[in-house]
């Protein structure tokens, strides 16, 4: 019992290093890719100098943060301050522990491509970054910056406020599953390949538009990226923020856009399942490929929407702030809760009769 | 293995501490959030005997209970703005009268 | 294992409640009360009430608390200040809390053997569970909470208009 124990906690932490390493490279790569596919769009070359292509620029910056001096502002309320970003980054970076990133292999009992495989991961995933919330609000408060503040309330408000739509149009997806356990949901959407993913055949299309747009406003990201308006309010929440702790609100953003990516593949795009389904089965039979072919599939999908975000950001304006409320709370919503009862009805109709 | 009894004698710490918080605070604001304290210790309160007695009802219960909780922050929420608005404090002993 | 994590998670709760009661400014005590809020998640945790630990993260954490700590900071609430009327509070509040805490306490504990132990995993309310029973034997009080929410959204809006 006891060996057991200590088994479970060493291969757990092995495996919470594991994902935490490769998440914090990632998050240091889409800040590279954001940079080059953003200035390709700007007709100019983006970063180029440091290393082949500028691919050794995310050490480069990562070296002069760690390096920059860690300015702490007079007038600001020392404990809050210094809590802020690290509610911010753990909280972007604790809700990838739920999520399936490769096939249901396991090695001596052990889950090698998933953290935890709990009943209830679509919701941890939404508490968790609801709780995301008080690291943008309290670094806006501790900051004592008029900027800081106001950047700092309109994201809880454009959180709290879009947090509602976001939920609504992910029922009608654990309505099809009949469960919040995300390897379910992958499990619904396995069959048949693109056809059966919930965006194509589950007809939930509408659900991942809401999805994708209030995720977008979730993670202050462009167009809805009024907190951080520099042209208003110069940076927004971490105005006052240097160094290191300015780093962290940095990741937390990345990072969420990457768990927003996974959410959106897990739940329309079939997760690590093939697009083809199992048409090319009797080909790929080793047990390699079987295990490698679903993490393929799977960081394809996170790199196109990472890639939808990057382009997004540079084609589109900013709204503007009651046109950010009134689009999440008479548009959004009243669409989520109608994609509700259309996909009830239509469940209902196919029921058979009892 | 933890008894029973040990969930219901923390509830009835934190109920105590939400009592005790509710008659001492002077903030408006902070007067709400220990009546928010109470609830939730009633709510663990029934989580534990839902678990007793193998009960799915009670789990239910705080279902509502944070129904109602949640109705009820928006309501106050809005009359302690209101409030402000009118009075410009927050000291329950300054706005004790019923008119605005 | 219970044991361990019911006493950590315990003492965050109770300690999380006494911060909030001694901490003068709002903001502080909403942070403590978020840290009970989140303990009481994990506690429900172990009672096997898993949707109720991941309902009481994300409306109580994550949106009730955040309704207040936007209010908080929408008003600028400053340090508290204590006056002449907390005096009465003072005397019988806090014998009176006592009390109840000392009768709980002693009922609780004299009758703990009738109430048994809680195990870990041993009986587990599953999402299907709660909500079976919801839906068909509870669904008259259900649907009636949701016209509560409706009119507490109309008083709210209603309350909060800034008046012309």
């Amino acid at each position: 019992m006891e060996t057991g124990l200590l088994a479970f906690l060493l291969i757990n932490l092995a495996k919470v290093i594991v994902v935490v390493v490769i998440m914090l490279m990632a998050v240091a790569y889409t800040v590279l890719l954001e940079r080059k596919l953003v200035g390709r769009i700007q007709n100019r070359w983006g970063p180029s100098r440091v290393g082949p292509f500028g691919l050794l620029q995310p050490l480069v910056d990562g070296a002069k943060l760690f390096l920059k001096e860690d300015l702490m502002p007079a007038a600001v309320e020392r404990p809050l301050y210094i809590l802020a970003p690290i509610i911010a980054l753990s909280c972007a970076l604790i809700s990838i522990a739920v999520v399936p990133f490769g096939a249901d292999i396991r090695w001596k009992g052990v889950d090698l491509f998933q953290i935890s495989d709990i009943n209830i991961g679509l919701l941890i995933i939404l508490g968790v970054t609801s709780i995301g919330v008080y690291g943008i609000a309290l670094s806006g408060w501790s900051s004592n910056n008029k900027y800081s503040l106001l950047g700092s309330l309109r994201a809880s408000a454009q959180v709290i406020s879009y947090e509602l739509a976001l939920g609504l149009s992910l029922i009608g997806v654990v309505m099809r599953a009949g469960s919040l356990r995300l390897r379910d949901i992958v499990g619904v959407q396995a069959t048949h390949g693109l056809l059966s993913w919930n965006f194509f055949g589950g007809f939930q299309f509408v659900a991942f538009f809401i999805y994708l747009m209030a995720a977008y406003a979730e993670t202050n990201r462009a167009p809805f990226d009024l907190p951080e308006a520099e042209s208003e309010l110069t940076a927004g929440y971490h105005t006052e923020y240097s160094s290191m702790k300015f780093a962290m609100f940095f990741m937390a953003e990345y990072a969420n856009m990457i768990t927003v990516g996974c959410v959106a593949t897990l739940l329309f795009f079939g997760g690590p399942t093939s697009p083809f389904g199992h048409l090319f089965d009797h080909v790929l039979t080793g047990t390699a490929a079987q295990a490698v072919l679903p993490i393929f599939w799977f960081v394809l999908k996170v790199f196109f929407f990472l890639f939808l975000y990057i382009w997004v950001r540079g084609t589109l304006p900013r709204f503007r702030y009651d046109q950010l409320m009134g689009f999440g709370w008479k548009f959004l919503v009243p669409v989520a809760i109608a994609n509700i009862v259309v996909t009830g009805l239509w469940m209902g109709l196919r029921l058979p009769v009892q | 293995m933890v008894p029973t009894s040990y969930y219901l004698v923390l509830s009835a710490i934190l109920f105590s501490i939400g009592v005790a918080a509710f008659l001492v605070k002077r903030n408006i604001i902070t007067v709400f959030m220990s009546i928010e304290l109470m609830l939730n210790a009633v709510n663990l309160t029934f989580v534990a005997f839902s678990r007793q007695w193998h009960q799915v009802s009670g789990q239910i219960f705080v279902f509502f209970v944070m129904v109602v909780a949640a109705a009820e922050a928006a309501v106050g929420l809005a009359i302690i703005i209101a409030v402000f608005r009118a009075r410009n404090t927050l000291n329950v002993d300054q706005i004790d009268l019923m008119k605005l | 294992m219970h044991l361990a994590l019911f006493i950590i998670f315990g003492v965050f709760c109770v300690a999380g409640a006494l911060n909030l009661l001694l901490q003068r400014h709002p903001i502080n005590s909403a942070l403590s009360l978020i840290v009970v809020m989140s303990s009481l998640a994990v506690l429900y945790l172990l009672l096997g009430a898993e949707f109720l630990a991941a309902a009481q993260v994300i409306v109580y954490s994550g949106a009730i608390m955040v309704l207040f700590t936007f209010v908080i900071m929408l008003l600028n609430a400053g340090k508290e200040e204590r006056t002449h009327g907390s005096r009465l509070a003072y005397i019988a509040g806090f014998p009176g809390a006592a009390a109840l805490l000392g009768i709980l306490t002693f009922v609780f504990l004299s009758r703990g053997g009738d109430f048994g132990q809680a195990r870990l995993g041993e009986y587990i309310v599953t999402t299907s569970d709660l909500s079976r029973v919801l839906f068909r034997d509870l669904l008259l009080p259900f649907e009636v909470t949701s016209v509560l929410i409706l009119i507490a959204i109309l008083g709210a809006v209603a309350l909060a208009r800034k008046e012309h």
